[in-house]
């Protein structure tokens, strides 16, 4: 990847969760932290992600879900990503996300879960080191 | 309150004070900090003393309950009479489950119901919906159609319990089941009591769960106005929602500025349709949110009133006292739970609940301590129910009027959310109004600034929030969560097909196609409505004529 280049990230909103104040407030952060975002808004389906991912060629996608619809929404984004080849993507995920889930999305190729009083410094630091070089 | 030589001795004392005591304690040993701000970021002073208030006047700002300008409280004798209606917002799985739930709620001593829906049924799509996947009976229950509503209130006879439903843009249609179901029980309408939400703008401003265009979603929310107070006298046909507004990080004064200019937009759109505004303005109802910082709630609670009746009688020019009253349920702050040390949100709610009884709520909600984890266990909710009968019984808040009245401090806060309640109603005036507002964005991006300012504030530690910043431990990971059953998907899936595939298809055909033509016609609905559901009409058929109709709203997107 080209240095100069800026990190470009998509921040998802998956199903029909309106619960998007993390989602606005991390564009913002992205943003200030030098990243492109591109936020999708509300009621994505995971082909949609994909294709917005594809389409803006993102090196992020961020998913947001505080709906608990996480367990069948994160997972299918990863096999599309897989499917389309585009599995160098780092993947994120935030929300209302039980312990006990962490575990099976990780295996399904989420990189990282951030709940609920995480700083987002953390966030930030966490993209830079393990987005794509 | 205080004349002139009052006023100026008090004065020469503070400066006295000031002068002999206080700034030698400063120099002794310094405040915590240089500038003292409530959770909306707004300075707070060391002291507040008559010079405050010094042109408050009793009988102008304050009065008396149950009459004008309403600071004090919409009825003459509060809680005395009797306490708020203690509703706790529930509803998961399926209809059985659900109505479980509320049984249960209603054994402990709840005194009304409030219905949470799923998400599809919110956003007005059946269960097998290809965007519902995943969604059905998660944050609520799933109702499809008409034998839904039925197993949901199945022994529950509905002139004996008030009902609140969290319902916007399909409003008409979850009103018009059950007003079926009442039609069942050979309940007539006006033995009916509740509430739905029907509070489009702020879905679109920040809660996400629109479907069609500002200007036609409007003009549903105006049809259920029209219908309750023509047919269902006690039915609340609005509830005014700045809860949300505050969940998604506004200030206080934030909160009652656009829940009131969503009101005021909401009324002259009854007055545009020819209403009269003593007839449908006194079941307008409201909801806030309470966060933890007690005093700066209860001020904004008796400046909405105030500011309220005001706008009530001066612009619109209602008359009846009913029309002036801001009556309002109160939510305790989902936002200000932790997913951290959770049973300290326990006392978080605590706080709020009594924020709320001291501001003077109708009725109210308080969360369960694990809401930032999942959704309420039932032992979660009976101690948050608990919660408000020990604020009601023990804490002697419901024992005397607006106790807080005359505080300095209050009545100085009280005069200055409702100065920034008129500022921001001023600049919506100027900007062309409510919808204007919404539509540049202007409201939205307000509150994502506090929300902004709000999370800095966290990061930087100039804000302590106990278990993030401050006092955290490491904690075994929650045991004992709720889980909402997978399967409840592809049993709705199932049961759809069932439905579809028994009833008259004829007579739900003709009550579509009229729904399609009243629409299109520019006429009231709800009498369509109530047919189609009768003709068990799924809530995504029922949608769908409108999206042909009206088509679907596409949000300009700001951060």
């Amino acid at each position: 990847m080209n240095k100069d280049r800026k990190i470009r990230i998509v921040l998802a909103k998956p199903g029909l969760d309106g619960h998007d104040r993390g989602a606005k407030l991390l564009a913002r952060i992205f943003m200030e932290a030098g990243m492109e975002v591109i936020y999708t808004g509300l009621r994505q389906t995971p082909e949609m992600i994909v294709a917005t991912a594809r389409q803006e060629d993102a090196d992020v996608i961020g998913l947001s879900s505080l709906s608990g619809v996480h367990n069948y929404f994160f997972p299918r984004v990863m096999e599309l990503l897989k499917e389309k080849s585009m599995d160098d993507v780092l993947v994120v995920g935030g929300g209302i996300i039980p312990d006990e889930d962490i575990v099976g999305l990780k295996k399904a190729g989420i990189a990282a879960i951030f709940g609920p009083g995480t700083p987002t410094t953390e966030i930030v630091e966490f993209i830079r080191a393990n987005v794509r070089k | 309150m205080f004349d002139k030589d009052a006023l100026k001795k008090i004065k020469t004392a503070q400066d006295e004070w000031e002068k002999q005591i206080l700034d030698k304690a400063l120099v002794r040993e310094k405040e915590r900090k240089a500038v003292f701000t409530s959770i909306s970021g707004e300075p707070i002073e060391r002291l507040y003393t008559p010079l405050d208030v010094s042109d408050f006047d009793y009988n102008d700002q304050l009065g008396y309950p149950g009459g004008y300008p309403f600071t004090r409280g919409v009825q003459p004798t509060m809680y005395r009479g009797r306490f708020w209606t203690m509703r706790q917002y529930a509803g998961f799985g399926s209809a059985r489950e659900s109505n479980a739930r509320y049984r249960y709620l209603l054994e402990q001593g709840q005194t009304g119901l409030s219905v949470a829906f799923d998400l599809p049924t919110q956003a007005g799509y059946d269960s097998d919906h290809p965007l519902s996947m995943g969604e059905v009976g998660k944050v609520g229950v799933a109702i499809d159609y008409i034998g839904d509503m039925r197993v949901l209130f199945d022994k529950i006879p509905l002139d004996k319990v008030t009902t609140s439903m969290t319902i916007n843009a399909p409003a008409t249609v979850l009103l018009a089941m059950y007003l079926a179901i009442a039609d069942e029980q050979g309940i007539s309408y006006e033995k009916l009591g509740g509430t739905v939400q029907n509070d489009i703008l702020k879905e679109i401003t920040v809660r996400g769960q629109y479907i069609y265009p500002p200007q036609p979603s409007m003009k549903l929310t105006v049809d259920l106005i029209e219908y309750c107070f023509k047919n269902v006298p006690r039915w609340n046909s609005i509830s005014i929602s700045g809860y949300h507004i505050r969940e998604a990080g506004s200030t206080a004064a934030q909160e009652a500025a656009f829940t009131i200019a969503d009101g005021i937009a909401y009324v002259q759109a009854c007055v545009e349709r020819g209403l009269t505004v003593d007839k449908f303005a006194p079941r307008l109802s409201f909801f806030f949110n309470a966060f933890t910082n007690v005093v700066e709630e209860v001020a904004k609670f008796r400046a909405a009133r105030r500011v309220w009746a005001k706008i009530m009688q001066e612009r619109f020019g209602a008359k009846d006292p009913r029309s002036l009253m801001l009556r309002f349920h109160v939510q305790t702050g989902g936002v200000t739970l932790t997913a951290q040390q959770p049973l300290n949100n326990i006392i978080r709610v605590t706080l709020q609940a009594y924020a709320a009884a001291l501001g003077g709520c109708q009725s109210l909600h308080t969360n369960s301590y694990d809401e930032a984890l999942c959704l309420p266990t039932e032992q979660a909710v009976t101690v948050a129910l608990r919660t408000q009968q020990i604020v009601a019984e023990e804490s002697g808040a419901a024992d005397s009027i607006d106790p807080l009245a005359g505080s300095y401090m209050v009545e100085a806060l009280t005069d200055k959310i409702e100065k920034q309640i008129n500022d921001y109603l001023e600049k919506i005036d100027r900007m062309g109004g409510t919808l204007k507002a919404i539509e540049e964005n202007y409201i939205q991006k307000e509150i994502q600034q506090s929300s902004y300012r709000f999370q800095k504030e966290i990061e930087t530690g100039e804000r302590v929030y106990v278990g993030i910043n401050k006092y955290t431990m490491e904690e075994p990971p929650p045991a004992n969560l709720l889980k909402v059953d997978m399967k409840v998907g592809e049993m709705e899936n199932e049961k759809l097909r069932k439905v579809r595939a028994a009833r008259d298809a004829k007579k739900w055909g003709k009550a579509l196609e009229n729904l399609k033509q009243v629409s299109v016609a520019g006429q009231n609905v709800m009498p369509a409505v109530i047919e189609a559901v009768k003709a068990e009409a799924t809530i995504g058929e029922i949608c769908n004529v409108w999206r042909e109709v009206y088509g679907e709203y596409k949000p300009k997107q700001s951060f």
